[in-house]
């Protein structure tokens, strides 16, 4: 009996204190963490040191599935692919929400309209852009070819014309979301600002470049960073439409992944492959932040 | 005159800014428009060229006939199932964690809420290939737990919310601990009720982002009944062989996109709060 207050006593005292709360409060995240992301991040490390194609035991293979892929043409097409759609998707993604933002900062009537049509695109699930999309790509009976003047273009079976098929329907796919980000950082730049340029003779595109530009750097920092990360995890789209081809035109690293991890099963080769992505990344977006010291505003 | 002539510019300019605008909609809703009225037509007004814009005749067919051929309820049923658990899973876990590292001082926390940062900037396809196999050590291909479980976690909800229960005056805290709360009952009586718009916010964006998510779904899932909507419906669509019954595929189309369009008009106020907030991290 004494020892039970004993352990009730100190019970109670700890439940003052809160770091015994603390831990209660993060303990259901911090294990599904654990488990879920942090345990199969380095798993996945582990697995791409090895051969493995899941019916014989893992055989470990030191760096070689690294040196197979950096040797192999296959993974610098593969790689120029991914760069082209990266990069591709990501200056178009910014340039065309950055000329609606300033068309919608003007305080026109429906602002809210426009935005929300803009915006409906984004929250749809990609299924539906691609069903959508492939019907109006159609060579034969497409509404584009209708208003290309009945121009038959081979959309996704041209093999020089499908990644810009794609590109098209991920642009437009994710305009609203950038569109948000840089409409309110236009918003959040004083009006007074723009008037005193204006009396200082500074007018339109001027206006724009000098002023306005420079203060919007901060929210187009942002924009780049993610629309960065996001165009290198491109799946559904690819898995969708046209499944890496014509003749591997379409072919990404993350589709690329999956095919060599569920279809040929080569797990160690597919994990390499993830962890090259991630490395990519990683350095992309770390140069992305040191270089913003040298263009953006305040850092 | 001068001023005049000034003003004429501008009012050519707002009209110029009015008609790219407006051509800049049009082109983002035509794909939804478009396959809402393919959607109600025969298939062989659906292959006429020039296209036809209005359905002649009105038909439901597609639709009637998608619930005969493939277990579109069923699909529907498991992404809501899914998206539902997520949603509430996602948001009691985070907003836990986010009051702990937003109210409650002990040691190693900066440490701690940085893993939590971190694993935000991996990207999800590093650890889905061990994802898989701890999915199938579990037993858990083909059931609701692999499509819900690894959903419940990741550093933005977390991240989110400390930002929001941040923004709250301290005075709350101290003011219920003097009323004898203790830190579950302050979280859970005074700091959840007044988040609600925060929490609304990740909870429509967990939604969203759930009932589109592809990947992961099509990876464990092997049985039709266990099917997403999104999933079930790439399958459908690549089991034509001969023709694509486009009509059906638009009508699987306008049935997936409705639960999303309706959420995202429901809460579009703290969507684009969050889209906002998160843009605001620096």
């Amino acid at each position: 009996m004494n020892q039970f207050n004993y352990f009730k006593n100190k019970l109670n005292r700890l439940a003052q204190k809160d770091i015994f709360w603390a831990w209660i409060f993060i303990l259901p995240a911090l294990l599904g963490t654990l488990i879920f992301i942090v345990f199969p991040i380095l798993a996945s490390f582990i697995i791409s040191l090895t051969q493995w194609n899941l019916i014989s035991a893992p055989k470990f293979a030191g760096l070689n599935n690294y040196i197979e892929l950096l040797t192999s043409n296959e993974f610098y097409f593969v790689l120029f692919n991914t760069f082209y759609y990266a990069i591709t998707t990501t200056v178009l993604g910014i340039i065309f929400p950055l000329f609606l933002a300033v068309l919608l900062n003007k305080n026109i009537k429906g602002g809210n309209i426009f935005k929300t049509s803009y915006f409906i695109p984004f929250i749809t699930p990609l299924i539906v852009a691609a069903i959508a999309w492939e019907w109006i790509f159609d060579p034969n009976t497409g509404i584009l070819k209708w208003i290309f003047f009945n121009t038959r273009i081979e959309w996704l079976y041209d093999k020089n014309i499908a990644m810009l098929a794609i590109i098209i329907v991920s642009v437009w796919k994710n305009l609203g979301y950038n569109l948000v980000i840089l409409l309110a950082g236009l918003q959040s730049i004083s009006p007074g600002i723009n008037e005193a340029s204006k009396i200082d003779g500074a007018w339109g595109i001027k206006n724009f470049v000098y002023i306005t530009l420079p203060l919007l750097t901060p929210s187009i920092f942002f924009v780049l960073v993610m629309t960065t990360i996001l165009s290198f995890h491109v799946f559904d789209l690819i898995y969708l439409m046209t499944q890496g081809g014509p003749e591997n035109s379409t072919m990404i690293l993350v589709y690329w992944l999956y095919k060599n991890a569920f279809e040929y099963f080569k797990v160690g080769k597919a994990s390499a492959i993830a962890y090259i992505l991630f490395i990519i990344l990683f350095v992309i977006t770390f140069a992305q932040w040191k270089f913003r010291k040298k263009w953006v505003l305040n850092e | 005159m001068e001023i005049q002539k000034k003003m004429g510019i501008e009012r050519v300019k707002i009209t110029a800014g009015y008609f790219i605008l407006a051509l800049g909609a049009f082109s983002m809703l035509f794909p939804f428009v478009w396959m809402l009225l393919t959607s109600f037509m025969t298939q062989e007004q659906i292959f006429s060229y020039p296209p036809v814009l209005l359905p002649e005749p009105f038909i439901v067919d597609n639709y009637k006939n998608i619930f005969e051929k493939i277990p579109i309820v069923k699909y529907f049923f498991n992404s809501t199932v899914v998206s539902v658990f997520t949603t509430l899973g996602q948001v009691i876990v985070s907003s836990m964690a986010a009051y702990a590292f937003a109210r409650l001082e002990f040691k190693y926390r900066e440490l701690i809420f940085f893993v939590f940062l971190a694993t935000i900037m991996v990207p999800p396809q590093v650890n889905i290939i061990p994802l898989f196999f701890l999915m199938r050590e579990f037993y858990w291909i083909d059931t609701f737990y692999a499509l819900i479980v690894p959903g419940l976690f990741g550093g933005f909800g977390v991240f989110l919310l400390r930002q929001w229960f941040k923004s709250l005056p301290k005075s709350l805290d101290e003011a219920a601990k003097i009323d004898g709360c203790n830190p579950l009952q302050t979280y859970w009586y005074i700091i959840m009720p007044v988040s609600l718009p925060g929490i609304a916010t990740l909870a429509i964006f967990t939604f969203v982002s759930s009932w589109n998510s592809f990947m992961w779904p099509l990876i464990v899932t092997n049985s039709d009944l266990m099917r997403t909507l999104p999933v079930g419906i790439a399958v459908f669509k690549g089991s034509f062989r001969e023709t694509t019954e486009w009509g059906q595929l638009m009508a699987c189309a306008v049935i997936s996109v409705i639960p999303v369009i309706f959420v995202f008009l429901l809460g579009q106020k703290y969507f684009i709060k969050g889209i906002m907030m998160g843009s605001a991290k620096e």
